[in-house]
């Protein structure tokens, strides 16, 4: 049993994913709260003032576009690093979500500054519920690959 | 063009206020009409224009499909659909003589006329029928099985359409003849709920109709056996078409009086042979060479109803003779086809299908061309009972692609209709009630506003017509000040009208209104001077610098920029206008702050100065670099602590500084049949500063006067996400463009003049299990249903997107408000609310019965703009078809009972195909004809930005005859006759070169005068001596005191005034450089590089019968 480099990538994967775990739960929260806004005002109102309960999510939607870019990132990063420890399987396993990213972000909208949401276009409800969609999908991706790295680290420490 | 109508301020002046103080004026709520744009709007609130069931003119399927041509000499091509002008316009003063005598019988009372159906259902052939075959076995195969059906034979359901308009008309001397309706009255045989819960609290409320499908509750004076439910839902229809006799408004004309009718029945045929003599020489086709737009042989599907009439009539005159019969039995919808035994399949189907409604009548459309309705389409009336229809919004205001809402969204998708709302929600209105009061009554859960539609369970409880809670009426709402009367709160104006404005407390207000602040920003580069815009700009707003709305605190301010940005000090107590000179654009700041935005009051003078100079000071520039960003960024700066309008003047591609574009259009691609490039911005410049300008409340207007490619779709972006519009004049020079001239000038006056709401927002409410799905228009959606407008002005349309997401088993009827909340140039805070009540239909024949083929044809150009945006243009072009082919494929397989040959429409979406065809050869979206990038670009902006009315004109242009006006069916507007010809088809073969054709595409009229026009038309309207002495470029018809010119110019001004912006006109001959615009728009007839209407037809037919 000795500590690889492998053992080392499955580890920091494991982190990371929980970390992007972590970006989907809250990526899927600010999605939602854009959708349902009008649905149930009465029932905000009651219990805060709504204009700091309409801040608040407003921060919370900013954050949520604000991590599109470090989550790609990250997740750039441990494909990158799979590669180096020539974890073959997992690499292959990471591929489509790596094309799905950079294909994701070549085609946004035309921007300036780094991000993917298009204010405008944001609240047309194709795009919301493909948004919504698109964060359950990766939760699950996610959640899935965590514990697939879990395996793999215990299997490549254990076997090692 | 803008006439008195267009100029009412804020409501001010526009209807009565009511505030709870018992001591207001019990005036009633209508006032008479306005006039101009005003009287527009107001057949809208008329059932009768537009209803479904009855015909939707007489003489639409009149002519039938591609009848035979009977040996008559003049007949060389397809017989034109018999002229009847005076038909579906507004008769003023004079009744249509075509009236049936049966209508004419004005009973006492509504229980004798309904009494008299028996006598209606089959009624005595009036002397003319008698020559046609008409009268014979078709007449009572679709009249009987509604016999027992009372409302069927109700003269005033049967009656023709031309009772609809009669809007701007004073009531007749005569009271209406409420008899004639037959109906009861709303409230005293109330249609039953099913079952009416016990504590219903309803005095004289509509209680919400019957599903369609319901067994009929007997509608008083219904005699005999109920009948089939299927001609139940019919009735109902009939009946909410009708006008009820009680009601009291007088806004509508009453062309219905029945000694008119009766006096003016007799002379009818003699009128009609006359009309129809002519217009079938008329339309007599040129010479063969001229027909570019003939089919291309006879095509089987014409071939089959060939056989002969059995009578010898002319067949213009069997047409305009059948008008006689369909006018008391208004289902015998029957094409001018042959007799009973050689029925072609549509007919045959239908005769199958008697019970079907009128907007499902099942039409061939490879047998029947002449679909064209001879006026222009008038909305459908949703299926709902007459009391509720009564108080229904104006589909002017508020139009729903599908009137009868599908019950699940399986069932919208088995449609394949699009479901959306168009809406033109701050209209300028002639009448509009506006309440005054501390609480305006809202909905505790939804926050929707009390309206007609919501349901009063007590006399202190309302239930919610979109969320169905139950809230409590507040004290003071008891008190109704229309009746001054305590314990009514049913019979508030609020209660009352399904558009009513509010003036807003203080709760409305996130911070005081704002006073109204213009800000001009002018190009003033070589390019611009060049144009000679500015004087023409200068000059109107010297000359409506009193006609700017606002009050006392109203601030306007100038900036001018080429390389640099120009601010003008007009403080106050100088002697002259100060010019500031910043050099710096790269981090642009405002050099006074405080002085560059004055009071117009108080410094007017000096404003005035400076409009007199400005063209002045910049002649001899030499200066051609534009930065607009910069300039935008400093306006923004100056603008952002109060909000308001900025009106930018732009007349070349910006290339300096921030936001400076490259041109990227290849003028070699604009004629390519490829996908077009470069339809969506070029940078996120000019959307981030809309999105910054959108939350400081300011709009931006954008001008552009360019004859070069200026980027408009980078451009645009800045006032379509500010809620500004977008204005486009290409080619603009002062002297060699006279006809963009005078438009420029008029769209300035209108522009400046109009009504405007600062800080607006809009927001859109529907009944449970309805979503928001997408907006079209300008404006940023702030929230799933809340569109930020930080100004609002009357000519803004929008459509939106729906869709159903729970399933709506338990509703007969959904509710869509519309409020839109502003700050009025007064400073007042108001909130306009619409309020629209749809039937929701479980079959989906009754969702293509409710279909509204203009609407859904508005809303698929908004998609397909979007579409092409996103995806590609040839992507939008195949979903248009596509929408065309699902949409009838469903049809025949779902809803059609028989199958047979031939493409297949329901009667209310038989205009479809032509529609699609139509936004196919659009500007927007044709492929293959040269087309700059910025007009379509341009055409795209228009057809989401401009209400559904004008959107149209733009999609299917209007084809009027010239040469041959006349006063027969004309409208009277402030004693101008106003005359009606029909609307021609788009095709060369309605063309003849003895005649002249008024083609009007909404932005431009063409008037094209072929190489023989008559020499009395020459003369007389166009004070030329022959058709050579046409001069190439006119523009202006010549105002000649003869009666011709008289009534030609009275109609184009007419045509003019009824929209918010100019059309230039220009007038054409064969050889004119603007001939091939005119031809483009000849949407039936094949092009180098798109198909004509026939073969579209047949290619949507191949499709289907896949």
């Amino acid at each position: 049993m000795a500590f690889t480099f492998a053992a080392f990538c499955y580890m920091l994967a494991l982190l990371l994913t929980a970390a992007l775990i972590f970006f989907a739960i809250w990526h899927i929260i600010a999605f939602d709260e854009l959708k349902t806004d009008y649905k149930n005002p009465i029932d905000q109102c009651n219990t805060l003032n709504p204009t700091i309960e309409k801040v608040k999510k407003i921060k919370r939607v900013k954050i949520a576009i604000k991590l599109v870019l470090p989550e790609y990132l990250i997740h750039f990063f441990f494909c990158v690093m799979f590669l180096c420890a020539a974890e073959w399987l997992t690499l292959v396993l990471n591929l489509p979500l790596l094309a799905y990213h950079v294909w994701r972000y070549t085609s946004r909208p035309v921007m300036s500054c780094p991000g993917l949401y298009d204010p405008t276009t944001i609240m047309n409800a194709d795009i919301l519920a493909y948004c919504q969609k698109e964060g359950w999908c990766k939760l699950a991706f996610y959640l899935l690959s965590f514990f697939y790295y879990l395996y793999g680290m215990i299997y490549v420490l254990v076997s090692s | 063009m803008s006439t008195a109508g267009f100029n009412s301020q804020n409501g001010t002046g526009t209807g009565q206020t009511y505030t709870n103080g018992p001591s207001q004026n019990p005036v009633a709520l209508q006032q008479p009409p306005g006039v101009g744009y005003g009287m527009n709007h107001q057949p809208a609130y008329n059932p009768m224009q537009t209803k479904v069931l009855g015909p939707p003119s007489p003489a639409l399927y009149a002519s039938g499909p591609y009848q035979p041509v009977p040996p008559g000499p003049q007949l060389g091509s397809y017989p034109p659909p018999p002229a009847q002008p005076l038909l579906t316009r507004p008769p003023i003063g004079v009744l249509p003589s075509h009236t049936p005598p049966q209508s004419a019988s004005p009973g006492p009372g509504p229980r004798q006329a309904q009494a008299t159906p028996p006598a209606q259902a089959t009624p005595p052939p009036p002397a003319v029928t008698s020559t046609s075959y008409y009268t014979g076995p078709p007449a009572w195969q679709y009249a009987a099985p509604r016999g027992p059906a009372p409302n069927h034979v109700n003269p005033a359901a049967a009656a023709p359409p031309h009772m609809s308009h009669g809007s701007a008309q004073p009531p007749g001397p005569g009271a209406p003849p409420t008899s004639i309706h037959g109906y009861p009255q709303p409230g005293t045989a109330p249609p039953p709920m099913n079952p009416p819960p016990p504590h219903t609290y309803q005095p004289n409320r509509p209680a919400y109709g019957p599903p369609p499908t319901a067994p009929p509750a007997g509608p008083p004076g219904a005699t005999g056996t109920p009948p089939p439910p299927k001609v139940d839902a019919q009735s109902w229809g009939a009946a909410s078409s009708a006008r009820p006799p009680t009601e009291p408004d007088t806004q509508e004309g009453d062309v219905e009086c029945p000694g008119d009718v009766a006096g003016n029945g007799p002379q009818a045929p003699n009128s009609y042979n006359h009309v129809d003599n002519r217009m079938a020489g008329a339309a007599q086709p040129g010479p063969p060479g001229r027909h570019l737009g003939h089919y291309p042989s006879l095509p089987p599907g014409y071939q089959n109803t060939l056989a002969p009439p059995p009578s010898s009539l002319h067949p213009a005159l069997q047409a305009a003779t059948q008008p006689y019969i369909q006018g008391p039995q208004p289902y015998q919808q029957q094409p001018g086809g042959p007799g009973p035994d050689q029925l072609s399949p549509s007919m045959a189907a239908m005769s199958l299908q008697s019970g079907t409604p009128e907007a499902l009548r099942v039409v061939n459309l490879l047998q029947e061309r002449n679909l064209l309705p001879p006026a222009p389409v008038p909305a459908p009336t949703p299926c709902l009972t007459q009391d509720l229809q009564k108080l229904n919004c104006s589909p002017e205001v508020f139009r729903c692609t599908l009137t009868s809402i599908p019950q699940t969204q399986s069932l919208l998708n088995k449609a394949k209709l699009p479901l959306g709302l168009l809406l033109h929600p701050f209209k300028d209105l002639s009448q509009l009630p506006v309440v005054t009061s501390s609480t305006i009554v809202r909905c505790r859960s939804c926050r929707t506003y009390i309206n007609p539609f919501v349901s009063f369970l007590d006399q202190r409880r309302w239930k919610c017509n979109l969320c169905y809670r139950v809230n409590d009426v507040p004290e003071e709402f008891m008190y109704n000040p229309v009746s001054r009367s305590y314990g009514e709160p049913h019979k508030r104006p609020e209660v009352q009208n399904a558009t009513i404005e509010f003036i807003a407390p203080s709760e409305y207000m996130l911070r005081p209104p704002q006073p109204a602040v213009y800000l001009f920003v002018l190009d003033v580069s070589h390019n611009a001077v060049e144009t000679g815009y500015l004087s023409v700009f200068c000059q109107s707003l010297l000359d409506n610098i009193n006609a700017l709305p606002g009050d006392s605190r109203t601030k306007v301010g100038f900036i001018t920029f080429d390389s640099t940005i120009h601010f003008y000090n007009l403080q106050e107590g100088l002697s002259q206008p100060q010019m500031l000179i910043v050099s710096d654009i790269e981090d642009i700041f405002l050099p006074t702050p405080d002085s560059l935005l004055v009071n117009l009051n108080e410094c007017k003078e000096l404003v005035q100065d400076l409009l007199k100079s400005l063209p002045n000071l910049f002649e001899k520039t030499m200066e051609t670099q534009s930065a607009l960003g910069s300039a935008l960024q400093a306006a923004f700066k100056l603008l952002s602590p109060t909000g308001g309008r900025m009106s930018v003047f732009q007349t070349q591609l910006p290339n300096l500084g921030v936001g400076a574009l490259q041109s990227r259009e290849d003028p070699n691609q604009r004629a390519s049949a490829k996908d077009v490039q470069h339809l969506s911005p070029a940078t996120d410049f000019y959307k981030k500063l809309a999105l910054d300008c959108s939350g400081q409340q300011v709009a931006v207007d954008l001008f552009l006067l360019s004859a070069q490619y200026c980027d408009l779709a980078s451009l645009g972006c800045i006032s379509r996400f500010s809620a500004g519009s977008v204005y486009y004049y290409p080619s603009y020079h002062h002297q060699h463009n006279p006809a963009q001239v005078e438009r420029f000038q008029r769209d300035l006056k209108r522009y400046l003049t109009r009504k405007i709401g600062f800080e607006a927002v809009m927001r859109i409410r529907c009944t449970k299990g309805l979503s928001i799905h997408t907006f079209h228009g300008n404006f940023f959606v702030r929230s799933t249903d809340l569109l930020s407008l930080p100004n609002v002005n009357p000519d803004a349309g929008f459509a939106v997107q729906m869709s159903i997401e729970e399933n709506l088993d338990d509703m007969q009827v959904v509710s869509f408000q519309a409020a839109l909340l502003y700050t009025s140039s007064k400073g007042e805070r108001r909130i306009r609310v619409h309020t629209m009540c749809l039937p929701v239909v479980s079959s989906l024949s009754d969702v293509f019965a409710g279909a509204d083929v203009q609407a859904v044809t508005g809303l698929l150009a908004c998609m397909a703009v979007d579409r092409s945006v996103t995806s590609s243009l040839s992507d939008a072009r195949d979903a248009m078809t596509n929408a065309a082919i699902d949409s009838l494929s469903s049809y025949r397989q779902s809803a059609l009972t028989i199958q047979q040959p031939g493409l297949l429409a329901p009667a209310c979406l038989r205009l479809f195909p032509l529609y699609i065809l139509a936004l196919l050869k659009q500007k927007a979206f044709r492929t293959g004809t040269s087309t700059r990038l910025d007009e379509r670009v341009f055409a795209m902006y228009q057809l989401k930005y401009q209400p559904l009315a004008f959107a149209m004109l733009m999609i299917h242009p209007a084809l009027y005859r010239l040469d041959d006006l006349s006063d027969e069916g004309a409208l009277n507007i402030n004693e101008r006759t106003i005359p009606q010809p029909r609307v021609l088809q788009l095709s060369v073969e309605k063309l003849s070169r003895e005649g002249a054709f008024l083609m009007d595409a909404g932005l431009v009229m063409y008037l094209w005068i072929g190489r023989n026009c008559h020499q009395n038309f020459l003369s007389q309207v166009l004070g030329v001596s022959s058709y050579a002495a046409v001069p190439e470029k006119l523009c202006l018809l010549p105002e000649l005191d003869t009666a011709e010119s008289q009534r030609t110019r009275a109609l184009v001004s007419w045509l003019r005034d009824q929209r918010p912006f100019f059309p230039s006109l220009h007038i054409i001959r064969d050889e004119s450089q603007l001939k091939p615009h005119f031809m483009q728009n000849m949407i039936e007839d094949r092009t180098e590089s798109a198909l004509s209407y026939y073969e579209f037809l047949l290619h949507l037919q191949q499709q289907i019968s896949k």
